[in-house]
């Protein structure tokens, strides 16, 4: 055997040698600025005219407790409505059909382009405009005892909703590739089928996170819905400062809600991103 | 006597300006194996879409099975056909694209199991049973649960292949199946197509794959500008051919 030729002399072997940790000065000195400030503004809060006994007192009062349940619903089912709207008019959107395209876009444009406190209290005060109503010969009922602050506020929420969520579904329908419909329907499925199986899967990948911006935005839109007298979370709070006169402390005992339910639902997107990322990783996990 | 599986007669097909298809006229027989060459823009690909229906035909008519495509005669006039009717006619062609299409949210085994238990209604159970038997058949028994992205080209096209496969298609339609491919890897699927077209398959496969050609195609058929220019067996029309644009597209691939 050959022997491997000399190495050139004056390049000492590092191999047992760590790397030093930096000292990061400027770090540590912005860490303690930011903890400066934030101390400063506890203790302004802290001094100021807040009672903090009855935030404690009333984060977990029973009608406060009733207004979060509330809004929770709202959202969850005013977010359903709103996917299901808009799922249905995407694919009225994408359609080869004129009527159905032109619905869709009519849709998006009315309830993209009205105020959302507007609708509401529009379909709230339904009864001004209809008196009853219902099917002529099978049933009717004056339009105050159908409309309750509950309905009211889901057809709002819902159907406003449904015009933003439209444009998210059709951006994610548009990202999946052409060859996709082409090979779905190479092995016989129809349009609906397709899009069904193969092509909104592949979408809710996409759609996910505008989703999630979408329902931690209908949670905050459901207060809004306090002018209409549906008891969530902020109208229950107001309640209690109109008899208590303790507004700011109430302010935060909502605030602090939102914060908590906000909160949980971010790692809940993780989880369904998760679920929908199927496929993408190049080595299984 | 034999009726050709597929008759193409007088079709023609533009897209704005251009003219991909002349009024192209052909008949493909049972059991046939057919290449279809010629330059990017002859319309051979367009040929084979407008065959499955990925692509609707101007003018002329197509025959598959002795059954008109997209269109219903009658008192003279042609009616277009609805969406279901046309999806029950893809049932009888099985497509293997360029670019794969495999469903990237599903695995191997769900890709191949996905349209004869959601198309024809078939039972998952034995379908699945059959699916492995195809991906046993393309080699790839071993990769039933992988995505396609963690399949190589090679292997993504054989699944695409058994995937068409597991419709029972009479006819099967290659769009350059192997043009996307790393070199390397053109060899397993080209193999995986030679021992389909050994097992009878009627085959219609548009390539640029000549030595593959030469040795399986039953007929080759050159296409130029939207039209048929040549048309024989392999040995004829690759080894011996007569046109001149033939000769001359000939000499710049090989």
């Amino acid at each position: 055997m050959k022997p491997a030729p000399a190495l050139a002399e004056g390049f000492p072997d590092l191999s047992g040698m760590q790397i030093a940790r930096e000292p990061h000065w400027f770090r540590w000195l912005s860490v303690a600025l930011i903890v400066l400030v934030l101390a400063a503004i506890a203790r302004a809060f802290a001094n100021g005219q807040i009672e903090w006994s009855y935030v404690s007192r009333f984060i977990t009062a029973k009608v406060i407790l009733e207004g979060i349940v509330n809004t929770m619903v709202m959202a969850v089912l005013a977010m359903a409505l709103g996917i299901f709207l808009g799922v249905a008019v995407a694919i009225m959107r994408l359609s080869p059909n004129p009527v159905l395209k032109t619905v869709a876009a009519g849709y998006t444009w009315l309830f993209r382009g009205t105020p959302l406190i507007l609708q509401l209290l529009l379909w709230f005060n339904l009864a001004l405009v209809f008196p009853t109503i219902g099917i002529p010969g099978l049933w009717s009922a004056r339009a105050v005892d159908v409309m309750t602050p509950f309905l009211a506020a889901l057809l709002g929420l819902g159907i406003n909703q449904g015009a933003y969520t439209s444009e998210v579904m059709r951006a994610g329908m548009l990202s999946v590739d052409i060859g996709q419909y082409e090979a779905a329907q190479a092995i016989g499925m129809g349009r609906l089928r397709a899009l069904r199986r193969i092509i909104l899967p592949q979408a809710m990948r996409v759609v996910i996170p505008p989703l999630g911006n979408e329902f931690i935005g209908m949670v905050k839109a459901t207060s809004l819905a306090s002018v209409i007298q549906y008891p969530e979370v902020l109208h229950n709070a107001e309640n209690i400062y109109y008899a208590n006169s303790r507004v700011i402390e109430l302010l935060i005992v909502a605030g602090l809600w939102y914060l908590l339910v906000v909160s949980i639902l971010t790692p809940l997107q993780m989880l369904l991103e998760r679920r929908f990322a199927r496929g993408t990783m190049r080595f299984a996990r | 006597m034999t009726k050709p599986l597929v008759a193409i007669r007088s079709v023609s097909k533009s897209f704005g300006e251009f003219q991909a298809l002349k009024s192209v006229s052909l008949d493909v027989w049972p059991g046939e194996v057919m290449c279809l060459i010629g330059a990017s823009g002859s319309g051979k690909t367009t040929l084979l879409r407008c065959i499955n229906q990925l692509t609707a035909i101007d003018a002329g008519g197509i025959w598959l099975d002795g059954e008109l495509l997209g269109v219903r005669e009658q008192g003279g006039r042609l009616y277009r056909l609805s969406e279901s009717e046309i999806g029950r006619q893809r049932l009888k062609t099985g497509m293997v694209f360029q670019r794969f299409n495999l469903f990237p949210h599903k695995t191997a085994l769900e890709n191949i199991i996905e349209g004869p238990t959601q198309v024809q209604g078939r039972k998952v159970d034995e379908v699945r049973a059959e699916a492995l038997e195809l991906l046993r058949r393309v080699g790839l028994a071993a990769k039933a649960d992988s995505y396609p992205a963690q399949l190589s080209g090679g292997q993504q096209q054989r699944v695409a292949i058994a995937r068409a496969l597991a419709m029972k298609p009479m006819l099967m339609l290659f769009d350059e199946p192997t043009s996307a491919l790393d070199p390397e890897l053109v060899g397993e699927v080209l193999a995986v197509m030679k021992e389909l077209a050994k097992s009878g398959m009627t085959m219609m496969v548009v390539t640029h794959e000549l030595g593959f050609a030469r040795e399986v195609a039953d007929r080759v058929v050159y296409m130029d500008q939207g039209a048929i220019v040549e048309q024989g067996h392999a040995s004829d029309v690759l080894g011996a051919p007569r046109e001149a644009r033939t000769k001359a597209f000939l000499s710049a691939v090989i």
